[in-house]
């Protein structure tokens, strides 16, 4: 039996993402609220009761506050304005934050979304700002980084169920063959196996290319009361689950390091209340922001057995055209990694799948979708399940 | 007790009384026993469990009957890596080496593994916990431990 949906998504907009020299977060939310209302012009902005905005860092524009500042260069003061922080999975939840507003029956329709404009501060300060994300006093402290904690979790994988460097450098080239399709995307632009491999060592033994983007970009959805859908548009996409779950922000604390305990119990959480199993997916967003987190990920979300990620990769199952695509839209490694916009970026993807509008990059037939945000090294993870309209 | 001192700064405790007796359960004061070269975590009093990091309520059982206990400084290192892009601070010792360690105590702790280089580093291998007791001048106040080989 197919489960009801929670709620409805009646539009999104994505801003391009990567580098944008000259805007402020603020000013490229505008641009993807302005592309969410274009799409449905039966929408009225004053339609909007409520914003949830995914938001990691007051560092990086020197700006906190910001649910009323987005709100405000959205056009769309006063209504209520709640900025969500859960590092990198900030607008994942913050969709789940809209889930919750309508079910609550408070609020009719909703926007939710995500911001991080990154691109005009030093690698050097990004890599600060983003480890705030780990655990300061037993992590950073003693000289950790973020490539490093996914590189222990590399380590692990690679100790106990023989996963090859070959393996994720192939996350990389997938991802980046993805991106290439998609006008959006921050790297337009093909890799080869041998330039992921050969890349600089960032953090043994993860390279240059196993780690995802600093990107500029934001994103947006408009979700409604699923009986209201229709008055919006004709090819609304329902959720039909949501998972979420949290874990010891140090990574030291956990029994095993090569799985994120709290993916896997947000995605038990999420197919549970979809009443779908893993095999039905389509199509899947993950939250590759090192190749060997997406191939954490098949395992967690249940598209293969612990350990055999490494070979769903490499026997091409998860490409466009294999039999459970992962991350068309060219992921966090290819379309760009705004921290705060990846998870509703996640879910525009599976917006345009599920309503034919991807393009070159299109799953044929693709009747349900599937988002994976995880935040810091794996603290948060927030999964979510979509079926067409 | 192990190691059980009054700070010597003024400092909140929780409640009771008694409580004012004992080191608290603090990340500071982890870091206090650190710099004496110790090594130390809390214990719950009600259902044994060992915490690392400290925290003032057991999650296993809500206790907040709880002491300081003393643990040994030999572990084998579960999963590492080299760090070759490091944080400012840190960029002039790169590339150095940080793992995972499961202490024989069976507590888990992250830190920089010194002492031996990267290619010689093995899953599985025995480490051993040392100190380094420098104090840097503004917060946080505290040293670092690291691992080595025995």
């Amino acid at each position: 039996m197919v489960r009801k949906p929670l709620v409805s998504i009646v539009s999104a907009g994505l801003s391009k993402f990567g580098k944008r020299e000259g805007l402020y977060g603020r000013e490229l939310f505008a641009e993807a609220v302005k592309e969410a209302f274009e799409r449905c012009p039966n929408l009225n902005p004053r339609d909007i009761e409520a914003l949830f905005v995914g938001h990691m860092g007051e560092s990086f524009e020197h700006q906190g506050h910001t649910g009323p500042t987005l709100l405000d260069w959205a056009g769309l003061l006063p209504i209520p304005s709640t900025r969500i922080e859960s590092a990198c999975s900030s607008s994942g939840v913050a969709l789940r934050c809209g889930i919750f507003a309508v079910l609550s029956g408070l609020h009719d329709i909703v926007m939710v979304g995500g911001v991080e404009k990154m691109t005009h501060r030093s690698t050097s300060d990004v890599t600060e700002y983003l480890a705030m994300a780990s655990d300061f006093p037993f992590e950073q402290w003693h000289g950790m980084t973020f490539p490093g904690l996914y590189a222990l979790m590399a380590t692990a994988h690679m100790h106990r169920y023989g996963t090859t460097e070959e393996q994720m450098a192939m996350v990389a080239v997938k991802n980046h063959h993805n991106g290439a399709l998609n006008p959006k995307a921050q790297m337009q632009k093909e890799i080869t196996l041998e330039q992921a491999m050969s890349s600089r060592m960032i953090a043994w033994p993860l390279k240059l290319y196993d780690c995802s983007l600093i990107t500029d970009g934001a994103s947006c959805l408009v979700l409604t009361k699923p009986e209201l859908a229709k008055k919006f548009t004709d090819t609304p996409v329902h959720i039909v689950g949501s998972g979420q779950a949290s874990d010891a922000i140090g990574l030291y604390e956990r029994e095993d390091f090569t799985t994120l305990k709290a993916a896997k119990l947000a995605a038990q959480e999420a197919y549970r209340m979809a009443k779908i199993e893993s095999r039905e997916v389509d199509v899947a967003e993950v939250h590759d922001c090192f190749t060997i987190a997406e191939i954490i990920a098949y395992e967690d979300l249940g598209f293969c057995k612990p350990g055999e990620g490494g070979s769903l990769v490499e026997n091409e199952i998860t490409t466009i055209k294999g039999e459970i695509p992962v991350n068309t839209s060219g992921g966090l490694k290819s379309k760009g990694h705004p921290v705060g916009a990846t998870g509703t970026a996640q879910a525009y993807e599976i917006y345009l799948q599920l309503t034919e509008q991807a393009e070159r990059r299109q799953v044929k037939d693709a009747e349900i979708g599937l988002t994976h945000n995880v935040g810091g090294s794996g603290a948060t993870a927030a999964v979510h399940i979509y079926r067409r309209g | 007790m192990w190691g059980v001192q009054v700070p010597q700064q003024p400092c909140i405790f929780i409640g009771e009384d008694e409580m004012s007796e004992v080191a608290p359960f603090t990340i500071e004061q982890f870091y206090k026993f650190i710099s004496e070269k110790k090594l130390m975590a809390v214990k719950c009093l009600k259902c044994a469990s060992l915490l690392l990091p400290p925290k003032n309520i057991c999650p296993k059982c809500f206790s907040t009957s709880l002491e300081w206990t003393e643990l040994r400084k030999k572990g084998k290192l579960l999963t590492y890596t080299v760090i070759h892009v490091a944080p400012a601070q840190f960029q002039s010792m790169a590339p150095y080496s940080m793992g995972i360690v499961k202490l024989e105590d069976g507590l888990q702790l992250l830190g920089m593994i010194r002492d031996i280089k990267p290619e010689k580093i093995k899953v599985g291998m025995d480490l051993i916990v040392d100190f380094d007791t420098d104090l840097p001048s503004r917060w946080p106040v505290w040293p670092r431990y690291f691992f080595k080989p025995p």
